[in-house]
């Protein structure tokens, strides 16, 4: 397994480096597409560790297999065997039998994909206007798009409080409409927005910057207009990318509790979400309860792991379909 | 259709690529934009093709003037020098893709691109992939997308550049045939000079951001307009000698200058192409009118129908390289070390002629 991703990379990086420079720029791109999310192919393989006396593989192996257990594996276990413990028939009582626990359900149903199709939208135009652009102010809004990751959720909330809420700036007027964001559901969608941001945008660009302009010129000059070029060359090429960021930050989003919790005021019924109703019922001494709305979290974590893999399996498939193709090309 | 250029300019930033650039592309021709990288050949394309916009200056198309005109309305086929495929769709959607975005019905984009494919000799080949194809196909899946609906001029931003020789060979001449028979105005872009001459009825030498010279291949090669074209074009050796009176003087040597003909002496930058010097065993005699220069040789090359040999002039501690059709090079019998002379046939020089 690891010497083919060798192979692949090697070819891959002498291949860029014959061409001419605006594709070794692009091999840049595609590694660094590569990196943040993780999914270079493995590549360092060290041949000193074969080396290694067995004593120093067998207790490294064992060590991180006991952390992993400790810190990963008991945790998650146990949240389905807490969840379970009492047979499904109770499981299915706490989950849906509380119509708040099924209202916050519901609410996280509604909340993390509105958030998630809002990034969408964001993410693809700023993506774009990224990726294709040289304009001022650039780098200036590539640093503010990673601002939601750098700021602790709980300040972000407040930060939306500060403006939205009664004492805020806008709040005065948002009451005269009767407009409410603070404390329902469309405060929840903002902050949660807020949050996820980074996550579609900061996948796409590297992407987009691996594929480069050239198809969308292409289209432009075979007469496409700009809906035609995005629908038939564009979205094909980022699709994968896209659905990957989107997964990312559709995870995070049914996730967030802090920002949640501070634009929320954590009415039952009304404003709770899945993460807020796990804590309430936690605080209730409702362990079973919360320990199957948690279920459901982490199941949904789970899938989205399944789903994560799935798609850079896919993704690196890609990338290497795309490096031969442009190692080939010019050779008959 | 005839492609008229005026007084086109284009900066980036501080970079000037296009200064004042006027050109006329006759209708049904071929023509080459032949230049150095750097030298606006391939932003002149862009901006004839409506891919980039000119800061100055007008394109008409026949008598209509398309400067502001979308690259859509244009209706130009242009290649890129990376082919710029769509990778996740097959040959025939490539080729089919002018013809979708139009409102092409199904049973007409069938056969226009069954059509094109038979054209560039790729049918058989719809369901393939880019990825699955050679560079030369790849290449000409490129053209036959550009030509799907019939555009009215057709625009190649090195096609050839990214392939290897032999391919380039065959594609070369493959294009020159093709042309013949669409007739459609066709405008190339290289800084390949072989491949300028070989496929372009019309070179244009580009320099800078400037037009040099605009000629058929043979006014260009035969007739440089300025020193640049003939650095350009071709080997050359240059001298720094004296004119006067249709004479070079380069050292003892004393050559046919013809594009110098005033009585004033004056020292100049002296071009003989490699091609036009001989290369003798002995001094030979002493006329008037020639002469040669003592040389060593220093490496003999032969690539195909010339040799090329590498002297080193003794006079001038200089190095001259001649091209010798391989028979005389087997009469001389030249071998590395050997004392030879070399005889210039003809000089050029470019000075402005203050007579005028």
């Amino acid at each position: 397994m690891q010497p083919n991703g060798v192979v692949v990379q090697h070819n891959g990086v002498v291949g860029w480096a014959e061409s001419s420079r605006p594709t070794t720029s692009r091999m840049v791109g595609l590694e660094d597409s590569a990196h943040p999310t993780g999914k270079a192919p493995a590549i360092q393989v060290n041949a000193a560790h074969r080396t290694e006396p067995w004593w120093v593989r067998w207790s490294l192996t064992l060590a991180a297999v006991a952390v992993l257990t400790v810190l990963v594996i008991v945790p998650v276990v146990n949240v389905f065997y807490q969840a379970l413990g009492r047979g499904v028939g109770v499981y299915m009582q706490n989950l849906f039998g509380d119509p708040n626990t099924r209202h916050a359900i519901l609410l996280t149903l509604t909340v993390a994909p509105s958030a998630v199709l809002a990034n969408l939208i964001f993410g693809v135009a700023c993506a774009w206007a990224i990726a294709r652009f040289r304009f001022p102010g650039r780098a200036l809004l590539l640093t503010i798009i990673d601002l939601p990751f750098s700021v602790s959720p709980v300040v972000a909330g407040l930060m939306f409080v500060l403006l939205f809420g009664m004492q805020g700036y806008f709040g005065p007027w948002l009451r005269d409409h009767g407009i409410r964001i603070i404390f329902a559901t469309p405060g929840l969608i903002l902050v949660t927005a807020f949050v996820t941001l980074p996550f579609v945008v900061r996948e796409l660009i590297p992407v987009m910057e691996a594929i480069g302009p050239e198809e969308d010129v292409a289209a432009v000059s075979l007469g496409a207009n700009g809906w035609q070029m995005f629908w038939r060359v564009t979205w094909p090429n980022i699709r994968w990318g896209l659905l990957y960021g989107v997964i990312l930050c559709n995870a995070r989003a049914m996730g967030e509790f802090g920002a949640v919790y501070v634009v929320s005021g954590h009415i039952a019924g009304r404003t709770d979400t899945m993460p807020l109703r796990v804590e309430k019922l936690f605080q209730e001494y409702n362990t079973p309860g919360s320990f199957a709305v948690a279920s459901v979290l982490t199941f949904l974590a789970l899938v989205t792991l399944a789903l994560k893999t799935w798609l850079e399996h896919r993704e690196r498939k890609e990338i290497a379909e795309a490096l031969t193709y442009t190692n080939t090309r010019g050779k008959e | 259709m005839s492609i008229t250029v005026k007084n086109i300019s284009k900066r980036f930033g501080s970079f000037t690529a296009l200064d004042n650039v006027s050109l006329d592309v006759r209708n049904g021709g071929l023509l080459a934009l032949l230049g150095p990288s750097g030298s606006g050949k391939t932003t002149l394309l862009r901006i004839i093709a409506g891919l980039e916009t000119a800061d100055e200056g007008v394109i008409l198309y026949e008598d209509e003037e398309v400067t502001h005109r979308s690259a859509r309305e244009r209706n130009v086929g242009f290649v890129f020098q990376h082919y710029a495929l769509f990778r996740h769709m097959n040959v025939f959607e490539n080729v089919a893709f002018a013809l979708r975005v139009r409102g092409w019905k199904q049973a007409q984009v069938r056969e226009r691109v069954g059509e094109l494919l038979r054209l560039v000799r790729l049918d058989g080949y719809e369901k393939r992939r880019p990825s699955q194809l050679s560079g030369g196909q790849r290449q000409r899946v490129a053209l036959a997308r550009a030509l799907a609906a019939q555009p009215r001029v057709l625009l190649l931003d090195e096609p050839f550049g990214a392939l290897d020789a032999k391919v380039r060979q065959e594609l070369r001449r493959w294009l020159r045939l093709l042309h013949r028979e669409i007739h459609c105005t066709t405008v190339l872009v290289t800084h390949d000079q072989e491949e300028a001459f070989e496929v372009a009825d019309r070179v244009v030498v580009m320099n800078r951001g400037r037009i040099e010279q605009v000629g058929s291949p043979r006014e260009v090669f035969e007739h440089p307009a300025t020193a640049f074209v003939m650095d350009f074009l071709g080997r050359v050796n240059v001298f720094q000698g004296r004119v006067q009176n249709g004479q070079a003087y380069l050292g003892e040597a004393v050559v046919p200058c013809p594009d110098y003909l005033h009585n004033e002496e004056r020292s100049a930058r002296v071009y003989v192409r490699s091609h036009e010097l001989d290369i003798e065993r002995n001094a030979g005699p002493t006329t008037e009118s020639s002469s040669s220069l003592a040389a060593t040789v220093m490496h003999v090359h032969p690539v195909g129908a010339v040799v090329r040999v590498q002297l080193h002039l003794r006079e001038a501690d200089d190095s001259l390289n001649v091209e010798l059709n391989p028979q005389r090079c087997n009469e001389l019998d030249l071998k590395i070390g050997d004392r030879v002379y070399v005889a210039p046939r003809r000089a050029r020089v470019f000075v402005p002629d203050y007579s005028i």
